[in-house]
C-alpha cells in the first residue's frame, strides 16, 4: 500500500476527502483487489471504534480536581525551597566540620583519612550519578517527544 | 479557572495515553501543576493547553515506558471505554462488552505515536489538522501514523476472534 493510498484510505474512513480524491479513491476501489480488501478491514474496525467512546469518572471527581492542581503546584514550591535551604546549611555545615577537623592537630591521622577517603567517595558517587543521567538523558528515545 | 476549563479534555488526553482511570486523573493534574511552576521554560508561542499536552505527554510516555519495565500486565489497566450504546438484551450486551474489551486489548498493543494519533481521532474526535498542530508534526505523519494505528487494530482484532 503507497503513501498516497493509505492517506486515501484514512481521508475515507473520516470523511475528510477533497471531491478530486473522492473520485481518485473511488477508481482505486475498482482497480486494485487489495486496497478493496483493506477498505473493507478499515470500515470494520472504524465500526468498532465509532460505537465505543472514554469512560468518564463521576461529576464528584471534578469538584476536587483544581484544588489537587494547587495543592501539587503549592507543595513543588515547598519543597523545592526546603531543597536548597537544606543544600545550602548541610554543605555549609560539613566544609566548616571538615575545614574545624583537618586544621585541629590533636585530631588522630586515622580519623582525617577517613574523612577523606569519605568525601572522595561521596564526589565519585555523586560524579558517576550525574554522569550517568547524562548518558540517559542524551540516549533517552523519548527524549524528541517534547517539542 | 483554566484548569476548570480543560481538566475534562486533559484527563481523557491522558487517558488515551495511560488507559487507567487513576493514572490519567494524577498525570493530567500534575501537567498542570508543571505548566504553572515551569511555565517560563516552556514554549510561549504554544496556547495553554498545548502546554499542558506537552507536559502530558512526555509524562504518559515516560509512564507507560516505566511501566513496562516494571514487566506490568497492561491488561489489568482494562475498562477505561465504554459502549456508546447499550442494550437491553443481555447476549447483545455481553457481546458488546466482549467487543470492548478486545478493542482495549488490541489498542494497548499499539506503540504510544500510534495509539496517541489514533485516540485523538477516534474518541476525541479531533481532525488531522488539529492533531498535527498538537503533536507538532505534519499533517502527512497524522495520516501515515493512523493508518499504521488502525492496521494493527484490525490485525488484532481479527487475531483475538
Amino acid at each position: 500500500m503507497t503513501e498516497r493510498q493509505q492517506h486515501l484510505l484514512m481521508g475515507a474512513l473520516d470523511g475528510a476527502l477533497s471531491d478530486g480524491e473522492r473520485r481518485d479513491f473511488e477508481q482505486l476501489l475498482e482497480t486494485d483487489e487489495d486496497m478493496r480488501a483493506e477498505w473493507m478491514r478499515l470500515r470494520r474496525v472504524k465500526g468498532i471504534t465509532d460505537s465505543m467512546e472514554f469512560k468518564m469518572p463521576s461529576d464528584a471527581i471534578w469538584d476536587g480536581y483544581t484544588a489537587s492542581v494547587y495543592r501539587r503546584v503549592e507543595r513543588g514550591i515547598a519543597w523545592m525551597l526546603l531543597s536548597i535551604g537544606s543544600i545550602v546549611l548541610v554543605s555549609t555545615g560539613l566544609w566548616q566540620l571538615g575545614k574545624a577537623i583537618f586544621i585541629e592537630n590533636d585530631v588522630p591521622l586515622y580519623i582525617k583519612g577517613s574523612l577523606l577517603a569519605l568525601s572522595v567517595g561521596a564526589a565519585i558517587l555523586i560524579v558517576s550519578i550525574v554522569r550517568e543521567k547524562i548518558f540517559t538523558h542524551r540516549n533517552d528515545p523519548y527524549k524528541d517527544v517534547m517539542r | 479557572m483554566l484548569v476548570t476549563t480543560y481538566m475534562q479534555q486533559a484527563y481523557r488526553h491522558a487517558l488515551g495515553l495511560v488507559r487507567s482511570h487513576d493514572d490519567a486523573l494524577d498525570l493530567s493534574q500534575e501537567a498542570f501543576a508543571r505548566v504553572f511552576r515551569h511555565h517560563e521554560s516552556l514554549d510561549p508561542e504554544r496556547p495553554f493547553y498545548g502546554l499542558v499536552y506537552q507536559v502530558l505527554r512526555r509524562l504518559g510516555f515516560n509512564w507507560t515506558r516505566d511501566r513496562r519495565s516494571r514487566a506490568e500486565k497492561l491488561e489489568k489497566y482494562g475498562g477505561w471505554l465504554v459502549e456508546k450504546q447499550r442494550s437491553p438484551d443481555p447476549a447483545r450486551e455481553a457481546e458488546l462488552t466482549d467487543l470492548r474489551e478486545r478493542l482495549e486489548a488490541a489498542i494497548d498493543t499499539l506503540p504510544d505515536r500510534e495509539r496517541e494519533v489514533l485516540v485523538l481521532k477516534e474518541f476525541e474526535g479531533l481532525k488531522y489538522r488539529e492533531i498535527a498542530e498538537l503533536l507538532g508534526i505534519p499533517n502527512g505523519t497524522v495520516m501515515s501514523r493512523l493508518y499504521a494505528a488502525r492496521r494493527s487494530l484490525a490485525d488484532e482484532l481479527e487475531a483475538m476472534r
